[in-house]
């Protein structure tokens, strides 16, 4: 919303400065978004008047001029026609400027004569496109008067939001009130007079069932002259971004920005016949706008018909066929008032924005209908002449009359502000409610322009921001005990845990979009249906994933592109596999790609593999606390995974906690990533909590005797994955052995085909006493009988 | 006698004169070994009488006594040319890289949150949490905005395909939702914050389709305005670390409050560059208010007996406006120059009593 300074002093009787308004202004809920002042950039350029203006010796179109200006006497030669002795003009001194040219001008010769300054034309101070000649002021005009001022522009221009309940504050006037309530001036009274009218309206008013027309008025205009609309009315329409059209249209649009009131004005000529009905408009109807453009309407939407058609989509945007000319005649006046749901679902289909649907889905105040005629009547008379025809009305103003009862102790209930009981009356007053005081609570009367108010918390809110946030008190929230309680849940301190571990992996973390492309979504499993955004912004954001792994595939393509070799990123963050809040399943997910280490001086290069993905798992597990010793690896892996390197950690087969291996070519080539990627995903949500709150731990059994480590060789087949035998040479004996490393695979001579050899270490721990050499001949025996139980060869 | 004098000059001179350890200890056995010079002698004196016996020892004695010391002083002076040689023979270049240990950085959004948390953890407030596909009821209706509502267009709402009950999910337009999933779920007093993601379709240059908000909520029975605006005064001074921090509070309307609330925190801005604390400019930094009485009816509460205050504010504005992050796009690109530049080592959790 944008008016100018001088336009709220028409509605506000004020002393105070611009810049007091401007803070008020948000400090009352109207958050002012921008002031401009046009003059500041120009206060240069001051009036002049040339004194003699003579022929130049020395070139036919050029004139030398002495021009008067509060400064003293200036030589300039200007080349504008109508540069003239007497002529009052704007001068621009050497040195300065031109904004409109983008030049700074400097003192010099032209052909031969000085010449220290410039004579201006409208476009070279920017303010239009004119350039036909200089600026010609009235012969009156002060000299050395800035531009701004002289030209009727000196008014700053002021910008403010209009949160969507204060549709009394889409015109001047509603803004002008508020100020008053909060002791900036005082609201000077609306001329309304009632104008009669004579003879009958040329046109009369409908309303079939089902229109969003609850009431509507108008009235005929007889040998109206259009035209252009005065200076100070154009001056205010450009100064808040309109444009002039013709004194009808002008009256229209500055009704609607002075007070709020949008109206429409049709060429009567123009009208097929004598009666326009508001009806439901016929699904597939077309209709042209006044921006010129085809809409097809739908039975939600209400329109006005002349005998043959469609002329003004209601309460949204007048005809292109029926709308007034600068040869009109005839006028033929509307004032109407739609349902405000209607014109926001109008609005949202056909994606008009026009100033008429901003403030009837905000509602427009009921009375204005009486009022709204009055005034547009006046102007219209006024600025176009002829004669109004009487009043024509169809359906009945809805009943506005509203009252809410108001505790005045409340607003220290709710807001912690004491302020007397009459106080609280009379800013309400200012606001132009009706207040009673019934036995101690205030009986309020809503205005008409306030459809907003309907609880006792809306008045509350009204007293409160007319007597100041700032008076409310700051009170820091009461501690409920001494200490601080616990903010997390023990589900969200995992989130926070499994983060920092896998940083400390190495992976930095990322933050990925929920949703992805159906097509690279459909490589991570089937999506159902439900999970389709409908209205995505892209196609390539159109699914909500079934996976973390394709927005970070995504991620790493991203940096592949920019020049990155090598890739580490992870992601704590949300994966869904259907539309219920169970469905959304928070998962810690990463990629690795390119060397896992160097290239180093001591250790060269080494590109990752899937052990070290399965150690971002296993990171991942133990820092939620999972018993990670008793983790088995399964290689039931999605499809999405190599069939031959990837696996899955789980206590058992049924519950997966984890994924980790090389993604399957063609879903990493998918993302148009060409060489190998490695994955994992944690589903840490799964990962049992430790039964019951203990805290101590077991007590700390050293033995006195010394461990020692023996080393075996194994021969198993090729295929037995190495777990089966470390978990047996554990189970060997479960008190002495207190560790077994595996710490070489090997295949080739000296081992059979299809067979490998796998050497561990196992540590011993005695407990009782220090192992005889037959104590631990007897272990060794048990140890490689309970390799071979599980198909191991000790190896010679 | 001279004999003696001059052996013991003789032996003293081959001892300094030992280049090596080797050397010298075949000095020592040349003389004291058991076929040794001075062994040689000493033997001799076996054989003279006693006087001459006893003089004579006396002089041997003292030789080689003489010669031992000379030894051991060589001796020592060898072993530490030795030690020196051999350390200087492994010395490396201590300039070489170090082998690498990389640790990797905490995204912004993530520190912010931990941030939140640490700071409304203080003031009594626990996390609360809901899903990212709500239904109707729970982002709009519950919240005050019915679906014709203007602030509803506001929003840009992400749509799911309509239920066969004629229902249509959404995607959370706002961490709200879970203020509503909380209060129908718990019973008051509540102190709730509620991080999360948050989706509007919208996407240009300061919009983004995802992003993150964090929700207020206190509900219980004597809780107003002079509460909340201590809390988040108390709030945006430990966040920004601006002690005297002015902060203002604006009406404004959001349909799930009434009175609203929007907060601006004090800047200056100078060439572009923006600073936050005690200015002569205000920056808006969130919205606030005293909850609705219909939305605390919608979740069963009787507005006449309940009563508290929400907010709501974007993570990545504040996390953006704290850290001189210019460029809410690249929150969500995992440019690795970008998270190696922005991103956070994972030493510590933000803690109040630690300092953030």
């Amino acid at each position: 919303m944008k008016f100018t300074f001088s336009w709220l002093k028409d509605h506000l009787d004020t002393a105070s400065s611009l810049g007091d308004i401007v803070e008020k202004l948000s400090l009352i809920g109207l958050e002012v978004e921008s002031v401009t002042d046009r003059g500041a950039d120009l206060a240069a350029f001051k009036t002049c008047r040339v004194k003699q203006a003579v022929q130049h010796p020395n070139a036919d179109r050029l004139r030398v001029c002495l021009v008067e200006t509060c400064e003293g006497d200036v030589q300039v030669v200007c080349g504008a026609p109508n540069a003239r002795t007497g002529l009052v003009g704007i001068f621009a001194p050497a040195g300065t400027w031109i904004p409109g040219t983008e030049v700074m001008l400097k003192a010099g010769e032209i052909r031969g004569e000085a010449s220290n300054g410039m004579l201006v034309s409208e476009r070279e101070m920017g303010l239009s496109d004119e350039h036909d000649g200089i600026i010609e002021l009235p012969a009156d005009t002060p000299l050395g008067l800035p531009i701004a001022e002289a030209m009727g522009f000196d008014d700053p221009i002021i910008e403010i939001g209009i949160t969507p309940n204060r549709g009394d504050c889409l015109g001047v006037r509603g803004i002008a009130r508020d100020l008053a309530a909060a002791g900036l001036g005082q609201l000077k009274p609306l001329q309304i007079k009632r104008e009669a009218g004579s003879g009958p309206s040329p046109v009369r008013w409908a309303i079939a069932e089902g229109a969003a027309v609850s009431c509507v008025a108008g009235r005929g205009f007889r040998g109206v002259k259009n035209g252009a609309s005065p200076r100070w009315l154009q001056d205010r329409l450009r100064a808040v971004g309109l444009r002039p059209v013709s004194a009808l249209v002008d009256v229209t649009n500055y009704i609607s920005l002075d007070l709020g009131r949008p109206l429409h004005v049709f060429d009567g000529d123009r009208l097929r016949s004598d009666c326009l009905t508001w009806r439901v408009a016929t699904p597939g109807e077309s209709f042209r706008a006044l921006d010129d453009r085809d809409y097809t309407l739908d039975d939600t939407m209400t329109v006005a018909c002349d005998g043959q058609g469609v002329v003004g989509l209601g309460g949204v945007m007048g005809g292109a066929d029926s709308g007034c000319q600068d040869d009109t005649t005839i006028a033929f006046l509307e004032v109407a008032l739609f349902d405000p749901v209607s014109i926001a679902m109008t609005g949202r289909k056909t994606g008009i924005h026009s100033d008429a649907r901003y403030r009837f889905e905000r509602g427009v105040d009921p009375d204005s209908l009486s009022w709204g005629l009055d005034i547009a009547t006046r102007m219209i008379l006024d600025l176009c002449g002829g004669e109004a025809s009487e009043v024509v009305m169809a359906g009945s103003p809805p009943d506005h009359q509203r009252s809410v009862t108001l505790r005045p102790a409340r607003l220290f209930e709710l807001c912690g502000v004491e302020l007397a009981a009459t106080d609280q009356a009379n800013i309400l007053r200012q606001l132009g409610f009706g207040v009673e005081d019934k036995d101690g609570l205030l009986a309020v009367a809503v205005p008409s322009w306030r459809s907003d108010v309907e609880l006792e918390a809306c008045l509350v809110e009204e007293v409160l921001r007319i007597h100041g946030f700032d008076k409310i008190p700051e009170v820091s929230l009461p501690s409920p005990s001494s200490l601080p309680q616990v903010a997390l849940t023990r589900e969200q301190r995992r989130v926070s845990t499994i983060r920092t571990a896998l940083c400390w992996q190495g992976l930095n973390e990322a933050v990925t979009f929920s949703f992805v492309s159906a097509v690279q979504a459909a490589f991570f499993g089937p999506v159902p249906e439900t999970l389709t955004v409908v209205n995505p912004i892209s196609a390539d954001l159109d699914t909500m994933r079934p996976s973390l792994l394709p927005t970070l595939l995504a991620a790493v393509a991203r940096n592949r592109d920019r020049g990155a070799a090598n890739h580490a990123i992870f992601e704590v963050g949300p994966q869904y596999k259907g539309d219920k809040p169970a469905d959304q399943q928070e998962v810690a997910a990463g990629l690795r790609a390119g060397h896992f280490v160097g290239p180093h001086w001591d250790q060269g290069t080494r590109v990752v593999d899937v052990f070290d993905v399965k150690a971002d798992a296993l990171a991942a597990l133990q820092a939620v606390g999972t018993p990670i010793e008793n983790l088995h690896v399964f290689t039931t892996t999605p499809e999405y995974y190599h069939p031959g390197r990837s696996g899955v950690l789980g206590l058992g087969p049924k519950n997966a906690l984890a994924f980790f291996g090389e993604l399957h070519p063609r879903a990493s080539g998918a993302a148009g990533i060409k060489g190998p990627v490695l994955a994992f995903e944690v589903f840490f949500e799964q990962v049992p909590f430790p039964k019951g709150k203990k805290t101590t731990k077991p007590a700390l059994e050293l033995s006195a005797f010394q461990a020692f480590t023996r080393d075996f060789a194994f021969v198993v087949d090729a295929q037995t994955p190495a777990q089966q035998l470390l978990r047996a040479l554990k189970g060997a004996d479960k008190s002495l052995i207190s560790d077994v490393l595996l710490f070489d695979v090997y295949q080739g001579d000296g081992v059979a085909v299809g067979k490998k050899s796998l050497a561990v270490t196992v540590t011993i721990q005695p407990h009782a006493r220090t192992l005889t050499e037959d104590d631990i001949a007897a272990l060794s025996q048990r140890i490689i009988q309970q390799a071979m139980k599980s198909g191991a060869v000790l190896r010679h | 006698m001279d004999n003696l004098d001059q052996l013991q000059a003789d032996i003293l001179q081959r001892v300094s004169a030992s280049k090596t350890l080797e050397d010298l200890d075949v000095v020592r056995i040349q003389v004291l070994g058991k076929k040794g010079e001075l062994t040689a002698l000493m033997k001799q004196l076996g054989g003279l009488d006693a006087q001459t016996r006893r003089e004579r020892g006396q002089k041997l004695n003292l030789v080689k006594q003489a010669i031992t010391v000379a030894l051991e002083q060589r001796k020592s002076v060898l072993e530490d040319a030795a030690l020196t040689a051999r350390l200087k023979a492994e010395s490396v270049d201590v300039s070489l890289p170090a082998r690498p240990r990389t640790v990797g950085l905490r995204h912004p959004i993530s520190q912010t949150m931990e941030e939140l948390v640490a700071i409304f953890g203080e003031m009594g407030f626990s996390v609360a949490q809901g899903p990212h596909i709500e239904d109707d009821f729970h982002n709009f209706t519950a919240l005050n905005i019915p679906p014709e509502h203007p602030a509803r267009q506001e929003f840009d709402t992400f749509y799911m395909p309509e239920k066969a009950d004629g229902t249509r999910p959404v995607l959370r337009t706002h961490t709200s939702p879970v203020q509503i999933r909380t209060m129908m779920t718990t019973r008051p007093p509540l102190r709730i914050i509620a991080p999360g993601r948050t989706f509007r379709a919208d996407h240009d240059a300061t919009h983004s389709p995802m992003f993150h908000q964090i929700e207020g909520l206190v509900i219980d029975e004597k809780t107003n305005m002079g509460h909340l605006k201590g809390t988040l005064i108390d709030f945006c001074r430990a966040y920004f670390g601006v002690e005297d921090l002015p902060v203002r509070f604006r009406p404004s309307f959001f349909p799930f409050t009434e009175p609203s609330a929007e907060v601006d925190i004090g800047c200056t801005r100078t060439n572009g560059q923006l600073k936050i604390g005690a200015g002569d400019d205000w920056l808006e930094i969130l919205g606030s208010g005293m909850v609705h009485p219909r939305v605390l009816a919608a979740c069963g509460l009787d507005p006449e007996k309940y009563q508290g205050f929400a907010f709501g504010m974007g993570v990545e504005r504040i996390a953006m406006l704290k850290y001189g992050i210019p460029d809410l796009r690249t929150f969500y690109d995992s440019d690795l120059r970008w998270m190696k530049h922005y991103g956070f080592v994972p030493l510590e959790m933000p803690s109040m009593v630690r300092g953030l």
